[in-house]
């Protein structure tokens, strides 16, 4: 005989899960009951977002399932910004929940929520489990579904009788997974990988367009390998830094909204853009209509859905983003030539480089080089959103992939913290830096009590502008300069963090930025930065929002 | 824009009726018809759903559905041979007399069956493609519907071909 919950946390075992991010209610009694004499090791967050966040950055830290637990009703619902993340990049967490007893389902009893209805949207799939014979199963489906194809955020449901209710024999958990509308496609079509590589062989001003696909396939070694035998300039997305080296010479850096100048016009000029592993993002593309406007476009993509969706495709490969590379470099020769349009790439790198201005005032991109110098590549970088997230993408060099970990889709404030937090449980040896704004880090700022409790090693750096910053560049730029709602009182980020028991610095200066970021690494335990930098600096360049890439304002003032 | 058949070949879970509608309201598609029952594989149902859209749309409606994971199969059988049908039950108004009995000639031209008769009302059930049943309403418009039902269009190939679970 065995209750559901003791079901459910072997299933977790058999999944291989260690870890998982939660937090208690009525509802999830029984699995918290169950937790207390497991092996698996749960970390009690202080809001439910934050476990699902922390669930999202041990998966995108690690390439591992993330688990988040919460209680039925208002836990569950916390939940929906952060599996919404999770959905829109892609990310493979499951996400538990608690849930009346099944009697009273639909009765709007205490704590009730439809859960299921409310997540249908984005998850990729999701389960409201009505008997425990079933639990079994569906434990093991939905990690199956959340890692495998395209991958994402995976519910069950779980009401509190079939936690409780005990059932006969002692595995219940199936060895074989059957779900005949689910076959995801992994080896590209070999006549559209031959297409493609005719294509290829034509071009003369070839790009490569790289996502976050690459990193979930893991196919960066091959990425690199493809675009050095092919002599293809690459250009990546938001998701897909750390993908290929920043300082490989075929790197084009990030395109799009916040893109390197270089990367633009090498889009816009190209005459083959092979995308791979990415979904044509507005914040990408600006006007679809002059994005690569005069390039035959091949996608290679896990989701049949991205292909042809915001822009025709000439050549369409679906697949997994690293078997197709391979079966690509397995046909593919060393390739000479295309001197010229290397040069043009090469000149546009050296002419239109990323600046800022260096006059000893205390920058925000200077912070984030210099963090940048001191690791050199190595640790894992979280951001909040707005300025402090391009910043980071445009001065960090990422040179690993999952180095990096972002709300790229849905740009969710608040995710850098708590994401940090799960990352350091997946690579306890890493040095872990969320790099936020003032207005993020108080999104999620009580997780200062999680690090605290757990002795998690996480260093925040916030850029703290005193500003909704992004909104405010928006604003200066567009809403000619009327600052409505977008200032921030100051805040002494030192002395809340002190109130946790966690240490921190307050750096006024570009001079004792080295020293400061030094303290954090060289720490022990959590630390936070306060960094008061220039108030309104802003990300540049920028492509307005609807206008061409290769549109770009203030590429060069700096 | 034209109508689209598709056939949909989906598991049968709690739920799944919700997720392709909600999929196609979510996702700004116009669902015409959408007519579900049990099919001839144990645990599957079949929905016939009528949709507009253009070529390129009904291609990413057709890939959207088929990410849902209880949807087992996704056809559009627009272009090919089928046989389909909608069943109608239209409640009109037939006084005894002359218009009941032209009522009921209609009826018979369009092979309707007069399933109920009350003092003042005839309920008529037909069945046939859609234009049939839209032109079976015109005609009975000018007796005065007080009521009509459709249950959308339900379709199947011609000949021996099918549409299976082979995704
Ligand atoms: C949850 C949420 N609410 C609102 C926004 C809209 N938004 C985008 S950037 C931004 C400002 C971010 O300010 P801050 O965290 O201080 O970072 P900065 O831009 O100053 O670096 C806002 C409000 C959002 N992305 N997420």
């Amino acid at each position: 005989m065995k209750t559901g919950a003791k079901i459910l946390i072997e299933g977790l075992q058999r999944e291989g899960v260690e870890t998982l991010f939660g937090y208690p209610g009525g509802s999830v009694l029984p699995i918290y009951d169950e937790l207390y004499d497991s092996s698996l090791r749960h970390i009690l967050v202080r809001h439910e977002q934050a476990a699902a966040h922390a669930a999202d950055g041990y998966a995108r830290a690690s390439g591992r399932v993330g688990v988040c637990l919460a209680t039925s009703g208002p836990g569950a619902c916390n939940l929906v910004t952060g599996i919404a993340t999770a959905y829109m990049d892609s990310v493979p967490i499951v996400a538990l929940t608690g849930q009346v007893p099944t009697l009273l389902l639909g009765n709007d009893a205490f704590q009730e929520s439809d859960i299921t209805g409310i997540t249908t949207p984005i998850t990729k799939h999701n389960y409201l489990v009505k008997e425990t014979k079933d639990l079994g199963r569906i434990v093991r489906e939905a990690f199956y579904i959340a890692r495998t194809g395209r991958p994402g955020p995976v519910l069950i449901d779980l009401p509190k009788d079939v936690c409780t209710n005990q059932i006969p024999g002692e595995n219940h958990l199936p060895d074989h997974i059957s779900l005949p509308g689910y076959r995801p496609t992994y080896k590209g079509h070999v006549r559209q990988i031959e297409k493609a590589l005719e294509a290829l062989e034509r071009a003369e001003r070839p790009v490569i367009y790289a996502g976050g696909g690459i990193i979930a396939s893991g196919a960066s070694t091959e990425l690199v390998e493809f675009a050095e035998r092919g002599l293809l300039p690459v250009t990546t997305t938001l998701m897909g830094l750390g993908a290929i080296p920043a300082d490989h010479p075929l790197n084009l850096g990030m395109l799009g909204m916040h893109g390197t100048e270089y990367a633009n016009y090498a889009v816009t000029e190209c005459d083959l853009l092979f995308a791979i592993g990415v979904r044509f993002d507005d914040r990408v593309t600006g006007k679809i209509q002059t994005f690569a406007p005069n390039a035959t476009i091949v996608h290679a993509d896990i989701d049949p859905a991205e292909i042809g969706k915001n822009k025709k495709v000439d050549v369409p490969i679906v697949g997994d983003a690293k078997a197709i590379l391979q079966a690509m470099l397995h046909r593919m020769n060393r390739r000479d030539g295309r001197e010229s349009w290397l040069e043009k790439v090469r000149v546009w790198k050296e002419k239109h480089p990323l600046r800022y201005r260096c006059d000893g005032r205390l920058r925000p991109q200077y912070i984030i080089q210099e963090l940048s110098n001191i690791l050199n590549g190595e640790g894992i970088i979280v951001s909040e959103v707005g300025q402090n997230q391009m910043w980071t993408a445009q001065w960090y060099r990422f040179k690993k992939p999952r180095s990096w970990l972002t709300s790229g889709g849905l740009g969710t404030m608040g995710y850098g913290f708590p994401a940090a937090i799960g990352a350091q449980c997946a690579r306890p040896d890493e040095t872990v830096f969320d790099i936020a704004g003032d207005g993020s880090f108080q999104m999620n700022i009580q997780e200062l009590g999680t690090v605290a409790q757990t002795g998690l090693p996480v260093k925040v750096a916030i850029l703290n502008n005193m500003y909704l910053g992004m909104v405010r560049q928006w604003q200066e730029l567009f809403y000619d300069r009327r600052y409505s709602y977008t200032e921030l009182p100051p805040v002494d980020f030192v002395r809340i963090a002190s109130a946790y028991g966690i240490d921190g610095m307050r750096v006024d200066a570009a001079e004792d930025v080295r020293q400061a970021l030094r303290a954090a690494i060289d720490a022990d335990g959590p630390f936070i930065l306060d960094f008061r930098i220039e108030r309104e600096e802003n990300v540049f360049p920028m492509v307005p929002a609807g206008a061409a890439i290769n549109e770009m304002i203030g590429g060069h003032s700096g | 824009m034209k109508a689209h058949t598709l056939s949909v070949l989906v598991e049968n879970r709690a739920g799944v009726l919700s997720r392709v509608a909600g999929l196609f309201s979510r996702r700004g598609f116009n669902i015409e018809s959408l007519a579900v029952g049990t099919c001839e594989e144990p645990g599957s149902s079949r929905m016939t759903i009528v949709v507009e859209s253009d070529d390129s749309q009904i291609e990413q409606v057709q890939k959207q559905l088929n990410k849902l994971i209880d949807v087992i199969k996704v056809s559009d059988i627009t272009e090919n041979e089928i046989v389909e049908r909608e069943l109608a039950l239209i409640k009109v108004n037939a006084e005894p007399g002359s218009s009941r009995a032209e009522v009921m000639q209609i009826a018979s031209i369009f092979r309707a069956q007069i399933v109920d008769v009350g003092s003042k009302t005839v309920v008529l059930e037909a069945t046939g493609d859609t234009n049939k049943i839209n032109a079976l309403e015109k005609l009975l418009r000018q007796y005065g519907i007080k009521e009509l039902v459709r249950t959308g269009k339900i379709a199947v190939l011609r000949g021996s071909k099918t549409v299976q679970s082979s995704k």
